[in-house]
């Protein structure tokens, strides 16, 4: 690679924090300080060098951890390191809205005040700190960040001392709403999980007198992934969670230590791998279809044929990715298994390694989830250390490896060839399918991506039999579903429901309405699902009632919203969310989330483009064109809550 | 090249100087070839690569011996495809005993062990691929540096396979084409020896003139002649030796006093500056129809496009004129009539290349003998051939390391090379008066350790001296260069004219002369940082 690098040099603790994650340079060529005699004559590069491109977002993500931004002269080193063009790192580190390429305090704040947030007073939180503390930091470079944060280049408080705040979308802990996620850059980084954030609160963290308690169960990210930082619980403890019958998928959550292997074991974990072993990958896949287990991240498709038609691929090298991403406005339901049943996605996966034959694993964790990746951290090596993952898995002479990503803001890299992207050290912008992820995936090789809660349902169906799993829920609908109940109801939380119960009893479940007292509607299935009715609540919440319904089961999420919610401020933050959060890839997606914004401001306003009437039937064919001409899901469905709060609810009628 | 499996590119810096071909080696790079790059800088193309090996200046025979013995010594020599199709193997395995990995190590300053690994890396590969240009050429011993690498790719068999090979890249979209139409001093069009008599009877009968039975003068001969009074008329096409050639206050002396001198061009070179008659010619790839070969020996149909300028000729209507005017109507002023003259004198090599074959195809790799031939992608192939198909052997040639005729002295302590920007061509006559977002003009790079021994910095003014003449030129600090080596390019003869520097000592069989060797002396002439008040 002809590079044209920086001038900046990286101070010692940028290059700590660099090498620490990369390892020391083999060279003076890849940034080492000492010109070698024997660098005057020989430099190794190439492939052994393009194929450490990977590492660019953790090497990124190392920096800003240390340092608290992506420092010029950090940044400059990174590149050298692993030969990558800055004007291509730049590309990536723009990308990702929780890399800021701006300088930054060390201490920032992550307020969210997106849909579930707002319904509990985030917007309050905010105001607060604008008015008693500074504007919000803006989001990277190109990000608006909200209509009111600090222009690209303004002052804002750079003191050492004094932290920073920022808005962000949904950090998934809308069962703690108003939640907000602290972050603090150093040699020990600090990253907490923050609920019930008031501005009191949040200029007491950000003045640095007061400790962040996180609110899952504080832990230190940097040697404080062990048992002891995991155990501590925060004023809140184990997230609520609850079912309507057994639980099949959250049996531990809650009751079993997170944090030990042999509590795992005892509450059955492992079982379903010796079963698996003793199946073969054949007869594992055969269960799984018996199961009729659908992918649980939205698109539905039966993940037995997923393994299968990885299983058969002529290719050798194959992977398998656990899609942790989780970033869909009103979900936390994989956050909830992440932190209360980490064992259980180390054995899923390894289970899913074994039947369609990958040697390695990744868990691709959101950003935002600093317990969930320390907590799957830590299971993964004491799998290791146990044996149950590594050269010789349970003395089956069968080896297999997980790796932990972690994400840095993108809501895109859950879709999945962007996770792809993303993992391979680039831009996540999704690919065109075909080829589909079970022919040409992860670095070109076959892969299968799996949501968390997908990878839960393999345990019970691989250690009772898939006939046994097929009998819950409806026929087309097998199993039970994890919804993650927020906004106005008693009790916000992650609930498992055989499919087939109804909203109504799944609002039942989690305490009924709250708030006012009266419901105006509910979000079903996230930013990119529907508004549905009061009167919708015998809706039986399975794939085929939904879409017969129009409506979608998404992500499970159900985002209540009592008679006191502005919804035309529901819907701009939806349309702001999609704004910010679309790649910029392809046009009818970059162009069309901006245009549905504008038109909805408009409409806010009172001064509609043509009357209601012309401004709607604009807002309806930018929403076409999105949803014909993109190329992902996110284009897709960008309208899909704006267009059934127009339809269902009729809001603007 | 896209097919290969290891790729050894010497003495090259095509990134820079063969930009579209090197997309086609990378397309090889990433189809998982292994690339090694063989330069003393660690240049653009050097830095793609798996493994970049920083010889000496000169020290390339060394190296390639080094290797050799290596290969022999560890058995990898293919020695089937010696016994059957070489000669020469048992002097050539004596004469690279001498080169141990230590001994290499020391001439080149390459690492033994990963000479080693280059070695075994080679002859174990399926297809290989030697690729060089100038820095295997333009240095006194050119030929033996190309004998050298040849003797590698018979010891191992890479040669006439297909993804196998040896593969100088031709500088200029036609210079092959020039050697193919007999542009050259030793032989006549299609590459047939003009000393051959029975050659030379073909050509006479069909021409109807006697041929002189000699080889010609190549163009550092011209210039020694010159230098005698031998020669005292030239007739220069396309060509800016004024500038482009070594020891250029020397050659501008030779020019300025010959008895007539006539130059055809397209451009006011400084060489047609001097001219006594200039003949402003069409540009051969856009104002006139013909043929180009390109390096992979395609010879491909070049159309006329636009007219030329008013006053610019067709240059085949010059020399048709300048054959009137000598008494003899050459009657050759359509281009297709010439090309199927050539296809009959040279039926071997192009007899099966017509017009319309050629635009068909979009162009015919030679030799093309036969209307229904498809032409050859590759050559040699014969080699694996059984029988009387195999033709002669294939001779390995022994040769020796000399190193460079200058070498550092207390006077002169450097060695400059000489290379190649991208977005420049040779001497500028065709790139210097276009914009450029990389034109950075003429600088002398030097490695940041001598640098800071002078106390040079980037953009201070120093003096680069040799024992021929001195020039004035920007610094810049290049940490792709390692103590005692400096470097210029030969494209900004308006900024520093870097050929005031080189030495004329030339290849007696190439007539190449070292432009990639010099020894020079460098000091600072003015500081870039304003003096301290």
């Amino acid at each position: 690679m002809d590079l044209k690098l920086l001038d900046a040099e990286p101070t010692p603790e940028e290059r700590a924090a660099v090498d620490a994650r990369l390892g020391p340079p083999e060279s003076s060529w890849h940034g080492g300080t000492e010109r070698t005699a024997r660098d005057l004559h020989v430099a190794y590069g190439g492939k052994a060098q393009r194929d450490r491109r990977h590492l660019l977002l953790p090497a990124l993500q190392a920096l800003q951890e240390r340092v608290g931004w992506i420092s010029e002269g950090g940044f400059n080193y990174v590149c050298r390191r692993l030969t990558v063009p800055p004007a291509e790192a730049w590309g990536v580190a723009t990308f990702y809205m929780m890399l800021s390429t701006q300088p930054r305090p060390r201490r920032v704040l992550h307020v969210c005040d997106d849909i579930a947030c707002r319904a509990k007073g985030a917007v309050k939180t905010c105001d607060g700190l604008r008015k008693h503390h500074s504007p919000p930091l803006p989001h990277g470079v190109v990000g608006s960040g909200g209509h009111d944060a600090a222009p690209r280049g303004a002052h804002v408080t750079l003191n050492e001392h004094h932290g920073a705040w920022t808005t962000a979308p949904c950090l998934g802990l809308c069962d703690v709403a108003p939640a907000a996620l602290y972050v603090e850059a150093g040699e020990q980084p600090v990253e907490r999980s923050l609920g019930d954030v008031t501005a009191e609160y949040a200029m007491g963290l950000l003045g640095g007198g007061a400790d962040p308690d996180d609110v899952l169960g504080g832990v230190r990210v940097a040697g404080g992934a062990g048992a002891a930082g995991a155990h501590a619980a925060g004023p809140h403890g184990t997230p609520l969670v609850g079912s309507m019958g057994a639980p099949r998928l959250l049996k531990r959550v809650g009751v079993a230590d997170p944090a030990s292997l042999d509590s795992y074991r005892r509450h059955g974990g492992y079982k379903a791998l010796e079963k698996a072993f003793a199946l073969g990958p054949e007869g594992i896949i055969r269960e799984l279809n018996e199961a009729k287990l659908l992918g649980r991240g939205g698109a539905a498709f039966p993940t037995g044929r997923k393994w299968d038609a990885v299983r058969t691929q002529p290719e050798q090298e194959r992977y398998i990715i656990c899609n942790a991403d989780e970033s869909e406005p009103g979900t936390f339901k994989d956050r909830v298994l992440l932190t209360g049943d980490p064992f259980a996605i180390v054995e899923a996966l390894t289970i899913g390694g074994f039947a369609a034959g990958c040697a390695k694993g990744y868990v691709y964790i959101r950003g935002e989830y600093p317990l969930g990746a320390a907590r799957v951290q830590h299971a993964i090596s004491e799998a290791r250390k146990a044996g149950l993952l590594g050269a010789n898995v349970m003395g089956k002479g069968w080896s297999f490896e997980i790796e932990v990503r972690r994400g840095a803001g993108a809501y895109i890299c859950g879709e999945e060839t962007a996770i792809f992207e993303s993992i391979e050290g680039k831009r996540g912008e999704p690919r065109n399918k075909p080829p589909f992820p079970v022919q040409h995936g992860l670095f070109g090789k076959p892969t299968i991506v799996n949501n968390v809660e997908t990878l839960a349902n393999v345990l019970p169906i691989v250690f009772e039999g898939g006939a046994a799993a097929a009998k819950i829920g409806t026929p087309q609908s097998a199993g039970t579903r994890l919804f993650c109940v927020s906004g106005h109801v008693g009790r916000p939380g992650v609930y498992e429901i055989p499919m087939g119960a109804t909203l109504g009893e799944l609002m039942e479940l989690a305490g009924g309405v709250a708030g006012s007292g009266t419901l105006r509607c509910a979000l079903l299935g996230g930013a990119a699902g529907a508004f549905v009715r009061p009167d919708e609540m015998g809706l039986r919440l399975t794939h085929e009632d939904t879409r017969a319904a129009g409506v979608t089961l998404g992500s499970g999420v159900v985002v209540a919203f009592d008679d006191t919610v502005d919804l035309h401020d529901v819907l701009l933050r939806i349309a702001q969310f999609f704004r910010d959060e679309s790649c910029g890839q392809c046009v009818p997606c970059r162009v069309g989330t901006v245009r549905q914004q504008e038109s909805l401001i408009r409409l806010r306003k009172k001064k509609p483009l043509g009357g209601v009437a012309g401004e709607l039937a604009l807002l309806e064919e930018v929403g076409l064109a999105m949803k014909d001409g993109s190329i992902c899901g996110l284009g897709q469905t960008a309208y899909s809550a704006v267009e059934s709060a127009v339809k269902r609810l009729r809001i603007y009628s | 090249m896209e097919d290969t499996d290891v790729i050894l590119l010497w003495g090259s810096n095509a990134r820079n100087a063969h930009p579209i071909w090197f997309h086609h080696l990378l397309k090889g790079v990433r189809n998982g070839a292994r690339l090694y790059v063989i330069d003393p800088r660690r240049s653009e193309s050097a830095q793609w690569a798996d493994v970049w090996m920083g010889n000496h200046v000169g020290s390339d025979i060394a190296l390639s011996n080094t290797m050799a013995r290596e290969i022999i010594h560890a058995g990898l020599h293919h020695k089937e495809f010696i016994a059957s199709a070489c000669s020469g193997f048992d002097e050539y395995r004596k004469s690279v005993e001498e080169y141990t990995l230590e001994r290499g190590e020391e001439l080149t300053g390459v690492p033994a062990e990963v000479i080693r690994e280059c070695a075994h890396t080679y002859a174990k590969a399926g297809k290989a691929m030697i690729c060089w240009t100038l820095g295997i050429t333009e240095h006194h011993d050119a030929a033996d540096n190309v004998l050298a690498l040849i003797n590698l790719g018979l010891l191992t068999g890479h040669v006439g396979r297909w993804g196998s090979g040896l593969n100088p890249l031709r500088g200029q979209n036609n210079v092959q084409g020039g050697g193919d139409m007999g542009a050259i001093p030793n032989r006549l069009p299609g590459f047939q020896q003009i000393t051959d008599p029975a050659t030379r009877e073909r050509f006479e009968k069909h021409w109807g003139v006697t041929l002189q039975p000699n080889e010609g003068w190549h163009l550092t001969e011209m210039l020694h002649a010159m230098d005698q009074g031998k020669l005292t008329g030239l007739y220069v096409i396309g060509e800016n030796p004024a500038q482009s050639d070594a020891d250029a206050s020397h050659v501008r002396h030779l020019l300025e006093n010959l008895d007539h001198l006539v130059v055809q061009e397209i451009c006011m070179t400084k060489t047609a500056e001097l001219a006594h008659v200039l003949l402003p010619a069409a540009a051969s790839w856009c104002e006139s129809l013909g043929t180009v070969t390109n390096s992979e020996r395609r010879i491909q149909l070049c159309r006329k496009v636009v007219e030329p300028p008013e006053g610019a000729k067709d240059e085949l209507w010059i020399v048709n004129e300048i054959g009137k005017r000598l008494g003899k109507d050459l009657n050759v002023t359509d281009p297709e009539t010439v090309w199927n003259e050539f296809r009959t004198v040279a039926p071997d090599f192009a007899g099966g290349m017509s017009y319309e074959r050629l635009e068909k195809h979009h162009g015919l790799q030679w030799p093309c003998p036969t209307l229904d031939d498809p032409g050859a992608t590759f050559l040699h192939g014969r080699l694996w051939k059984q029988g009387a198909a195999r033709g002669p052997a294939a001779p390995f040639t022994v040769v020796r390391h000399e190193g460079p005729i200058e070498i550092p002295t207390r006077e002169y302590p450097f060695t400059l090379t000489t290379g190649r920007h991208l977005d420049a061509y040779n001497t500028g006559v065709q790139t210097a008066g276009f914009g450029s977002p990389l034109y950075r003009g003429e600088t002398l790079d030097i490695s940041p350790e001598d640098a800071k021994r002078i106390r040079v910095m980037t953009g201070d003014m120093v003096r680069v001296t040799s024992r021929r003449g001195s020039v004035l030129v920007q610094a810049r600090v290049d940490d792709r260069l390692r103590p005692g080596v400096v470097f210029m390019t030969l494209h900004y003869p308006d900024d520093a004219l870097t050929n005031v520097l080189t030495i004329n000592a030339s290849d007696p069989k190439s007539g190449t002369a070292e432009f990639k060797a010099c020894a020079v002396n460098v000091v600072l002439a003015t500081s870039a940082m304003p003096a301290p008040v």
